[in-house]
């Protein structure tokens, strides 16, 4: 069973969001820690990107808090080899594709493999383009999160069949952010895929409250939030630990059901 | 690996929420370029409406100036809205009108393509907002002004730094989040396949009429055309026809800002290298860790970390020459045209200005440059004003 896998073996999975480095790398760290212990099944660590045009205000700024703050990819690197010390928690990373190929993406992916990642999530690589990232993720052991979309209708079987991992679900239009409301029907999305496969699908993109992740997690098999997270770490800096802690365990708690 | 590339540049690097809107309006593209009414009702817009075709002036007086080769200038500043834009975004609006949209969104650098959308949404009845980059409203403060006179919204964009990469991100953003009415009117030949393509097509008029009008003025083909490169819509517009024409040299002329070697430049070809950013594979200023680089030039219109993925191949294969225009160079261009043939050019088309200042005295007297003049200059004026330390009060 594949790291990613055992993530769903807990009942329903909570899939928080880190954007590393924001507000430094020690306390990304420290996070990855205290999600754990809050009972975070999976971790996606966001690498920060200079122009990143899925996401919204929330991720936009802690990017650049980051990247202001001097964190590369190799810091980044070397962050996940402390951390894969202490814990084997499934983590991903979450970056856009200039990220991985500026590197090299054999470079990159032979790297995070080695170093104990266990998926990539790419929101600017479609299926049409993914086999130039795929097939190194295959040669590494590397899973490459597909995503489906309100509007994705007809392509969901096609990008099921060739899904690794598990099928990241896009709940609504538009960037990552916190919704007041999500009004796709995420179980028709998620129905097309179990049809097709039998994968894990988790549902992301502005669920913020405990409810809506009870509600996604009901059609789904996880919840993943990111900007509510990485709110927290905006506003508490430094001391932004013991908060995200006990968000994590609030949402974790609503899902456990 | 999908269609749409330019050997290896190009492609669709785009969110999944936004592949069967690309694949939906390739299918209608495809379509309607075929379709005679469709070309019928554009070939009237372009003809009555913007006023084509350009003509193909005979700078007589800077010819003798610079003592080699022939000068015309394609004077696309001439076309209703003052520049090249207008081309495209006929074809797109007009497009997106018969796919049943009733909004457009455009990104917009020195406001050019901004007020050539609004003008065909207000023409079409479409409603209409643009994404501008916070510092370029206040560098191009009149632009806005027409924009909104025209009855569209304007949105000031902060992110980043503030110019055209980030308006063209927030428009992809806008996108994402309504598409079932929405078409976003890309205004240069980048982006997620077909962008490229579309703009492309619609701006191959430019090389088209020039290629029909020099042979009717001079009875053979022009030695080299030049024209400004950021995106390089008006580049590609004017290269296109000749791309088969191996006697023609394709020269782009690329915003080096302060200068290639400093940090505050926007020269793609010259700085760059292979990436992935804003739906296509192409050259990108950007760091060791690609994290694209915050580029400078004084033109709004060029100040973009990028290039389309059509010039990444004409590059790659030698067809075309990119060559990098400073500041300062592009200045003395705005200012030397201006006072030699009493034709102000826009600070982006002022680039190709410049080089061909340094390249027709190279040339013999029987041999001919044509420069693509992408657009008027009115809009330039209070910024070289405050470039040669002049404080215009308008």
């Amino acid at each position: 069973m594949s790291n990613i896998q055992k993530a769903f073996q807990n009942g329903k999975a909570f899939i928080p969001f880190l954007t590393c480095g924001d507000p430094s790398l020690e306390v990304t760290e420290q996070l990855v820690y205290a999600m754990e212990r809050a009972g975070a099944d999976l971790i996606e660590l966001g690498i920060p990107f200079s122009d990143p045009t899925a996401e919204g205000p929330v991720i936009q700024e802690a990017s650049n808090r980051a990247l202001k703050g001097g964190v590369t990819t190799d810091g980044i690197f070397e962050m996940v080899k402390k951390i894969r010390e202490k814990t084997q928690i499934p983590m991903v990373f979450m970056t856009y594709a200039n990220v991985v190929f500026s590197y090299g993406i054999e470079r990159f992916i032979k790297k995070a493999a080695e170093l104990g990642m266990d998926g990539l999530i790419l929101p600017d690589v479609p299926f049409e383009e993914k086999e130039e990232f795929d097939c190194v993720c295959r040669a590494y052991g590397l899973d490459l999160i597909s995503l489906i979309a309100p509007t994705s209708h007809e392509r969901i079987r096609m990008i099921a069949e060739q899904a690794h991992g598990f099928v990241y679900c896009v709940s609504s239009l538009g960037v990552t952010g916190v919704r007041s409301k999500i009004t796709t029907d995420v179980g028709a999305m998620v129905r097309l895929v179990k049809e097709t496969k039998e994968i894990p699908c988790a549902v992301g993109f502005g669920i913020s409250t405990p409810e809506q992740a009870k509600k996604m997690t009901e059609v789904s098999d996880g919840a993943i939030v990111g900007s509510a997270i990485v709110k927290l770490c905006g506003q508490y800096g430094e001391a932004c630990v013991p908060y995200v802690e006990e968000y994590v365990k609030s949402m974790k708690d609503a899902i456990r059901g | 690996m999908t269609d749409g590339r330019f050997g290896i540049h190009g492609g669709q690097y785009i969110p999944e929420t936004l592949m069967n809107a690309v694949i939906e309006l390739e299918e209608a593209y495809n379509r309607y370029k075929e379709d005679p009414e469709f070309n019928r009702e554009l070939t009237e817009l372009l003809n009555e409406y913007a006023g084509r075709p350009s003509r193909l002036y005979f700078a007589k007086r800077m010819t003798e100036d610079l003592g080699g080769a022939k000068i015309y200038l394609k004077r696309e500043d001439l076309n209703h809205t003052g520049a090249h834009k207008i081309n495209n975004v006929l074809g797109q609006v007009l497009l997106a009108k018969k796919m049943g949209k009733t909004r457009v969104i455009a990104e917009t650098g020195a406001g050019q393509h901004g007020v050539a959308t609004a003008t065909a949404a207000a023409l079409m009845d479409m409603e209409c907002e643009v994404f501008m980059g916070e510092e370029d409203t206040k560098r191009q403060a009149l632009n806005v002004y027409r924009m909104r006179l025209l009855g569209a919204k304007v949105h000031p964009v902060t992110s980043g730094t503030g110019t055209l990469k980030d308006a063209v991100s927030e428009t992809m953003r806008e996108w994402t989040s309504r598409i079932a009415d929405t078409h976003y009117v890309l205004g240069s030949c980048m982006g997620p396949h077909p962008f490229p393509m579309i703009v492309r097509d619609f701006q191959s008029v430019i090389s088209k009429e020039i290629k029909h009008q020099i042979m009717e003025k001079e009875g053979k083909l022009p030695d080299a055309v030049l024209a400004c490169v950021g995106g390089g819509s008006n580049a590609i517009g004017a290269f296109y026809n000749f791309i088969p024409d191996q006697s023609v040299r394709l020269i782009g002329c690329e915003a080096a800002g302060r200068g290639v070697n400093t940090a505050e430049t926007a020269a793609t070809i010259a700085t760059g290298k292979l990436g992935i950013f804003h739906g296509m594979k192409s050259y990108f200023c950007q760091d060791e860790y690609g994290q694209i680089a915050p580029v400078y030039s004084i033109s709004a219109g060029l100040d973009y970390p990028g290039i389309g993925p059509e010039h990444a191949y004409l590059h790659d294969i030698g067809r075309a020459e990119y060559v990098a225009i400073t500041d300062e160079e592009a200045v003395e261009a705005f200012e030397y045209l201006s006072r030699i043939e009493g034709i102000i050019p826009a600070i982006e088309s002022a680039h190709a200005v410049a080089y061909a200042r340094k390249l027709a005295p190279t040339m013999s007297k029987d041999q001919i440059i044509v420069i693509n003049i992408s657009g008027r200059g009115d809009k330039d004026c209070a910024a070289i004003a405050r470039y040669r330390g002049e404080d215009l009060h308008e």
